[in-house]
């Protein structure tokens, strides 16, 4: 009984730590490719490829680069209608994403910006917030 | 205090994983099987809701008559896939979730078979207010599915459509509250030539659509027999 409790109190102790430790160590390493994964993959493709002519891929997208600093209020506020991605006209409602933050937003763009054969300038947050101040789309965090 | 948590712990995993076992089996009993255990035969899955018309009349209800219009304008019918096999699923053109994923499952079992006109694949929208017949059109062309006798994309009353999905054993409703506005399952069904379910897989998992891919020349191999028999 006496080391169940010992035990109890040293979970909810470790859970503290974690807790107040996530405060100043997020886990946020990699955020950006995880973000992909949970709200872009679905449709752009686990390796950005998109699918054939119905979704643009956004690995080595010209369109990534040509649109740079539109791309923020594009994630936060989707599009529609059509658009030109590396010489493929495509036509597709992209949804909207008011649940994640200017710097959740960054990471996510930082991420697409560097990998998969792009090489593109990074965001700062602040950067970021600014752009997305054209849409009225900064959450300011 | 301890042997008694974790006697209980212990029913309770037993029971779920006897609860797990149980609703697996219900889908598929081959879900955890691989190659090597391949069934020779696919079982018989669905519902018994109409009435038996004799004692030894025990299996699920076959998939009722039904009449769809596909990308081309074509009525498609039950008659459309006479003597064959063929994979459905329910999505829509707009759908932002599980759709595009989905779809992109679907093509890689449709690219898989594009040699054998004996599979066909069918696609329903549960749109049908948005998704035109212009518009399903150009959805399976971009998809770069250019012959409509091999893989329809059809629209019918939301009525229809949604009790088709129930007879192939996948969910779609309306759902406001959802991304996209409509509540659905991402399972394909697998139908043999008798208008029976054979397969129920979840397309949203590739290890899932590899069964699919390797269920389908089970089910050829079954068909073939069945003709050669019917000839004989």
């Amino acid at each position: 009984m006496r080391a169940a409790s010992i035990l109890r109190a040293a979970a909810v102790g470790a859970a503290l730590l974690t807790v107040g430790l996530s405060g100043c160590f997020t886990e946020r390493q990699n955020e950006g490719a995880k973000l992909y994964a949970n709200h872009c993959a679905s449709c752009h493709g686990d390796q950005g490829q998109g699918l054939e002519r119905l979704i643009p891929g956004v690995a080595a997208a010209d369109y990534v680069a040509l649109h740079r600093a539109e791309l923020p209020c594009l994630v936060r506020k989707g599009m529609k209608g059509p658009l030109v991605v590396n010489g493929i006209e495509y036509n597709q409602v992209m949804p909207g994403h008011e649940d994640l933050t200017d710097s959740q937003i960054t990471n996510l763009l930082n991420f697409v910006q560097t990998t998969w054969g792009n090489h593109n300038q990074p965001y700062t947050i602040r950067e970021t917030s600014e752009l997305l101040g054209r849409c009225n789309g900064s959450d300011g965090q | 205090m301890t042997t008694l948590f974790s006697n209980r712990f212990g029913h309770l995993l037993a029971a779920t994983v006897t609860g797990l076992g149980l609703l697996l089996g219900g889908c598929s009993p081959s879900a955890s099987d691989n190659a090597a255990t391949q069934p020779d035969r696919l079982p018989v899955l669905g519902f018994k809701t109409a009435e038996p018309t004799s004692p030894a009349d025990t299996l699920p209800d076959r998939i009722p008559a039904f009449r769809l219009t596909n990308q081309d304008n074509q009525v498609i019918t039950n008659q459309t896939f006479a003597g064959k096999v063929y994979v459905t699923d329910f999505f829509f053109a707009t759908c932002p979730s599980i759709c595009p994923k989905m779809q992109s499952e679907l093509l890689r079992v449709y690219k898989a078979f594009d040699q054998n006109p004996n599979v066909l694949f069918l696609s329903h929208t549960i749109d049908p207010a948005h998704d035109s017949i212009p518009v399903l059109r150009d959805y399976a062309e971009r998809l770069g599915i250019q012959d409509a006798a091999r893989w329809h994309f059809a629209t019918a009353p939301h009525d229809t459509i949604f009790a088709l999905a129930r007879a192939y054993m996948t969910g779609a409703e309306v759902d406001r509250t959802v991304q996209g506005g409509f509540a659905h399952s991402g399972t394909f069904a697998l139908v043999d030539s008798q208008r029976r379910v054979r397969g129920v897989y979840d397309g949203m998992v590739p290890a899932e659509v590899d069964r699919l891919i390797q269920d389908i020349p089970v089910l050829l191999k079954e068909e073939a027999a069945g003709r050669q028999t019917a000839t004989r």
